[in-house]
């Protein structure tokens, strides 16, 4: 092919989804200038599969994006048909907003965000190849020999890389939701060194709304009040603009696909790719789950100016027709007509922890990986990736510090954190029970942990500086007061204590210790305390959450200090493991490949024993003083 | 490394003198909260030199002292280092260690002294090495022991114990994690009663430890009684030696004399203290008081009788002085016409023991009524049990996590909390089963260095 020089960028961004989204912006409101690569304009920011943002720890990430200065949050806030907080009841630490987004209007919403962003490029063209100079990136070409430079490289190629899809016995190369695929770049990384590996997913049939009869199943509403994922939306302006619905397959569902399972490429054998556990096709939940009668599906909208209806929990690969029958045998969708099918797809993506935990390539600088790419799953964990990526790859074009959020710091820092250091065998969906301090990362304080962080790199303005420390100092004054300030064991206040089933006082005390017993909230002794002024919502939240679970959150405390400790002793990444006395095979081996930065990774490495630590250890202290203090 | 460490350093048993090394930032301001030299304080002494003294514990003087002071960096381990010279016995020297720890400094691990010096560049490189091969050894040593310990006992109730806590807690996280999809909801009660069960397993692993440390550690047992009842020539039978100072007259033994005797399945470390008594005699007087301060400290007190006599009033003297005490009453001189029956003695003590130390019988019977004593019948060296400290950290931890989500759990806060309490539980448990990283390792490997050093 004849190519020719098209241009010179700071950094190169390949992918137009959720990853890439976050990385281009990230690194042009930096001031870099940026290009992204999308195969399809019409299909930047879609959302292929569910229709919804957030979710259990995926809601985490969101707010925690939108604390660092991302743009996801406030997209959805835009965008959003109905919103709900999960798990209400369940403790302040896995409370997790979700929302049905409108599809189109999401994909409008960042469109218009790169288009408009200042040193940003956006272009439809496929990328083919990675171009890189004795392991440096150089830069990238197009399908039609166009050459950008780049100083920097983000790969967020999500299921367009290699994508093949699959419907029963039909199979084609394809990217999501009938997109062209790009093919030819994975021969051009394989070149550069990086192996590829096959990950699948799948989604379920978008159904006519005026097919279904939905009376025959069980309405979900949305929750009012409304709390935004952005820190810098204002609640007030909210509004639910649809209803979910939800209903059970039955025991004739089940039959029709047990029926069919060969013809099933996955249990035909035609799909290698290995697919997410925690999301599976109906087929695997009919099969794993045999002694079940009915599982849960839900009907939510995929626009408010759009019939197509989403059947979340019933995606499959069965054929078309299979899909049809069973989906019939559900009660109210006798007559279903389906608009788009359900199929599952496949892709090529990488081990991650061939990754830095900057995002960086180990093996080629400059050039970075983000999103399903790097083996996740979910729109969140790739935009919480393209995020970090993009601001890695212009801190380190600027000669500056990397960031790197560590597993105390944020639900994001865990999540790069478990891909770099102990990788994937499966698509990796973001969880709480991940997080071994989850009671510290809260969705609610998701500003509070990371807002300075990303004050500090520069992505959040002065203005929603002032309104972040304003909130913070206004918390501070509060926890002060109430912990300064005492309350009269009045008759008053004994009736309402007995009558939440809590022991009444008889001499007096500071507020802290009543707003610490379980029953009571902070809202409860208003009418006691004279002093408390009136406080915004999300202040009075973090005073109460602060001190009801201080036990626990200065428990935590202690583990993060312990934690970073280790973190603190950093590896030299020229080790020769090889030569250290007393290290077992394994260990040599996993510490080779995996290079940890630090003795906190290498002790989360699997197959590096206790033992081996203390070898690291030793020798860090030992040999690693005669270095000259630095390693 | 902030904090201070004191142990014996001197082989246990019972030398003329015996030395507690104190090593840290904070060894000298210790040494001088245990000892009052003759002149000034050890902190204004240079390295290399001695200060002659008295060595205290917050009830009054132990022994004379020469305490010798190291400045960093020219120690042993490279840090300020007070060492204790004392008159030998591992009485005094435990008596010694305790109040230095009273004093603000930790009990050294095993190893612990080497460890720093090794970690202050105190050994050359071919110590060094030897150091690191034998870290090395011990990694794949500890890699065996830990594949043995698969089919051990407490393995696989560490396991068990932890698959409980997993499994309930996976129950929680899934209920958590998948709000939208049809799992069941989570049940405080069945939290409670596998959180319950934990606890319970948790307290009899803990009393294994007990025991298990009696039987490794001995027991430190008193030998009291008036005057010439014979309690030196119990000594001698117990040790097969002559190391008491056996005569007629009354008050011979004016010191705690101490030795290590293993009596069938137990260890006992036995001191023999000067008869209780009043006397005006200064130095028996200091004598009397050491003893009644053993007797104090003791986990075991042997009481010896005449039984060739009836009671006198030193005796009602020493059985008051029981009433509170894990204690034994033998009756001696049991070969001479009795004149003491056990009756008078039965109201104090459980177990009366006829002997005769001079003939050396009684003492079968004396072994038979401490195992039972001590050992409860119950403790099944082949059963899970707790062996050294790491383990007994684990346990404690994941026990105060359990309790911990217990009290979460009863008095109504969120779930999450639980599930991050059991989470942890079950991490310290894991630690057994060296399934988990700890941070503790570096210490465990030197641990298996010997003591003191």
């Amino acid at each position: 092919m004849i190519s020719y020089e098209a241009g010179t960028y700071d950094i190169a961004v390949v992918g137009g989804g959720h990853a890439g989204i976050e990385a281009a912006l990230a690194a042009a409101r930096l001031g870099m200038q940026v290009i992204l690569f999308t195969i399809s304009l019409d299909a930047i920011g879609n959302l292929p599969c569910n229709p919804s943002i957030g979710g259990t720890a995926k809601g985490h990430l969101v707010r925690e994006i939108d604390a660092l200065g991302g743009e996801m949050g406030k997209a959805a806030d835009a965008t959003f048909l109905q919103s709900r907080l999960l798990n209400r009841g369940k403790g302040p630490a896995v409370h997790s907003l979700r929302v049905q987004a409108d599809r189109k209007s999401y994909h409008r919403y960042m469109k218009e965000a790169l288009e408009n962003c200042d040193g940003l490029d956006v272009k439809q063209s496929e990328i083919i190849q990675i171009l890189a100079d004795e392991g440096h990136v150089t830069g990238v070409m197009t399908e039609l020999g166009a050459v950008f430079s780049a100083k920097a490289v983000i790969l967020a190629t999500g299921t367009y890389l290699g994508g093949k899809i699959y419907v029963g016995e039909y199979s084609a190369q394809s990217g999501p939701d009938g997109t062209h695929p790009a093919l030819p770049l994975s021969d051009s990384l394989r070149e550069l060194g990086i192996p590829l590996r096959r990950f699948k997913t799948g989604t379920p049939a978008r159904v006519d709304r005026r097919s279904l009869d939905l009376t025959k199943t069980q309405i979900q509403e949305g929750d009012n009040p409304i709390i935004p994922f952005s820190f810098e939306t204002d609640p007030a302006t909210l509004e639910n603009k649809v209803v979910c619905y939800m209903t059970y397959t039955n025991e004739k569902t089940h039959q029709v696909i047990r029926n069919n399972l060969s013809r099933s490429p996955l249990y035909g054998g035609a799909i290698e790719g290995i697919g997410p556990r925690y999301c599976p096709s109906i087929e695997d939940k009919v099969v794993r789950f045999a002694d079940k009668e009915r599982h849960q599906l839900f009907i939510e909208p995929m626009g408010i100016d759009t019939n197509e209806m989403y059947l979340q929990g019933m995606s499959s690969s069965l054929p078309e027709e299979v899909q049809l029958a069973f989906y019939r045998t559900i009660e109210g969708f006798e007559n279903l007509k389906i608009m788009r099918n359900a199929y599952a797809i496949e892709y090529d993506c990488i081990d991650p922890t061939a990754l830095r935990a900057t995002l960086e390539f180990k093996k080629v600088t400059g050039l970075y990986g983000a999103g399903q790419f790097n083996g996740t799953s979910g729109y969140e964990e790739a935009a919480a990736q393209g995020l970090i990526a993009g601001i890695n790859a212009v801190r380190q074009i600027r000669k500056q510090e990397p960031l790197i959020l560590d597993r105390a710091s944020s639900y994001i820092g865990t999540l790069i954190d478990d891909l770099v250091i102990k990788g994937c065998n499966e698509p990796y969906r973001m969880m709480t029970s991940r997080s071994e301090y989850r009671l510290l990362l809260r969705q609610d304080n998701a500003d509070l942990r990371l807002t300075p962080i990303g004050r500090e790199i520069g992505l959040i303005s002065d203005s929603r500086w002032e309104k972040f420390v304003e909130k913070r100092q206004a918390i501070q004054m509060e926890m002060d007061r109430l912990k300064k300030e005492t309350f009269s064991p009045t008759e008053a206040l004994n009736q309402l204590l007995v009558s939440r089933e809590t022991s009444p006082v008889s001499t007096g005390g500071k507020w802290d210790e009543l707003i610490r017993r379980p029953q009571i909230s902070y809202a409860d002794l208003a009418p006691f305390d004279e002093n408390r002024k009136p406080l915004p919502l999300d202040v009075a939240e973090q005073v109460e959450i602060a001190i009801k679970y201080e036990g626990y959150i200065k428990k935590q405390l202690a583990q993060v200090e312990q934690m970073r400790q280790l973190e603190g002793k950093p590896l030299p990444e020229d080790l020769h493991y090889k030569e250290i006395r007393g290290l077992r095979i394994e260990a040599v081996e996993k510490l080779d490949r995996l290079r940890p930065a630090n003795i906190g990774q290498a002790s989360r490495i699997n197959g590096v024993s206790p033992a081996d630590i203390s070898v690291l250890l030793i020798w860090l202290e030992h040999w690693g003083k005669g270095r000259g203090g630095h390693l | 490394m902030e904090d201070t460490i004191a142990a014996i350093a001197t082989p246990q048993g019972s030398g003329g003198l015996g030395v507690i090394r104190i090593s840290g930032p904070n060894a000298i301001e210790i040494g001088d909260r245990v000892t009052r030299p003759l002149q000034g304080t050890l902190a204004q002494r240079k390295g290399y030199t001695c200060a002659y003294g008295r060595v205290y514990d917050d009830q009054g003087e132990l022994d004379e002292v020469v305490a010798t002071v190291f400045r960093a960096p020219h120690s042993y381990t490279g840090e300020d280092v007070v060492e204790l010279s004392i008159h030998g016995g591992a009485y005094l020297l435990r008596g010694v260690l305790r109040a230095c720890c009273e004093a603000g400094a930790r009990p050294a691990e095993a190893g612990e002294f080497t460890k720093r010096a090794f970690l202050n560049g105190k050994l050359d490189l071919t110590q060094a090495e030897a150091v690191a091969d034998l870290i090395a050894a011990q990694g794949r040593q500890s890699a065996k022991a830990a594949l043995a310990a698969r089919d051990g006992a407490l393995f696989r109730k560490a396991k068990g114990i932890a698959d409980l806590l997993v499994q309930e807690e996976a129950k929680l996280a899934a209920w958590i994690d998948y709000p939208e999809e049809d799992i069941e909801e989570a049940q405080r009660t069945s939290l409670e009663d596998a959180l319950q069960q934990a606890k319970k397993e948790f307290s009899a692993l803990l009393e294994t430890y007990q025991t298990g440390k009696l039987l490794r550690e001995g027991i430190e047992t008193v030998i009291v009684g008036r005057p010439n009842v014979g309690k030196s020539t119990l000594m001698n039978l117990l040790t097969d030696s002559e190391r008491s100072i056996v005569t007629d007259i009354p008050g011979t033994t004016r010191d705690v004399v101490t030795d290590t005797v293993r009596l069938g399945n137990l260890i006992l470390h036995l001191s023999d203290t000067a008869g209780i008594r009043e006397t005006k005699d200064l130095v028996e007087q200091a004598g009397v008081e050491r003893a009644k301060n053993a007797l104090q400290k003791a986990q075991l007190v042997l009481a010896v009788f005449d039984g060739s006599t009836p009671l006198k009033e030193d005796d009602e003297q020493v059985i008051k002085q029981c009433k509170d005490a894990v204690a034994v009453a033998l009756v001696n001189k049991n070969d001479l016409p009795q004149q003491l029956t056990a009756d008078a003695l039965a109201e104090t003590f459980d177990h009366v023991i006829p002997i005769s130390a001079r003939e050396g019988k009684g003492a079968e019977q004396l072994q038979k009524t401490l195992e039972a004593l001590f050992l409860k019948g119950s403790f099944d060296p082949e059963a899970a049990n707790i062996a050294n400290e790491r383990q007994l950290e684990a346990v404690r931890k994941a026990e105060e996590n359990v309790k911990e989500a217990l009290t979460a759990l009863q008095s109504g806060v969120s779930l999450d909390a639980v599930g991050v309490c059991m989470e942890e539980a079950a991490d310290a448990l894991l630690q057994l089963t060296g399934e988990k990283a700890g941070q503790v390792v570096v210490n465990e490997i030197f641990s298996r260095f010997c003591v003191g050093k």
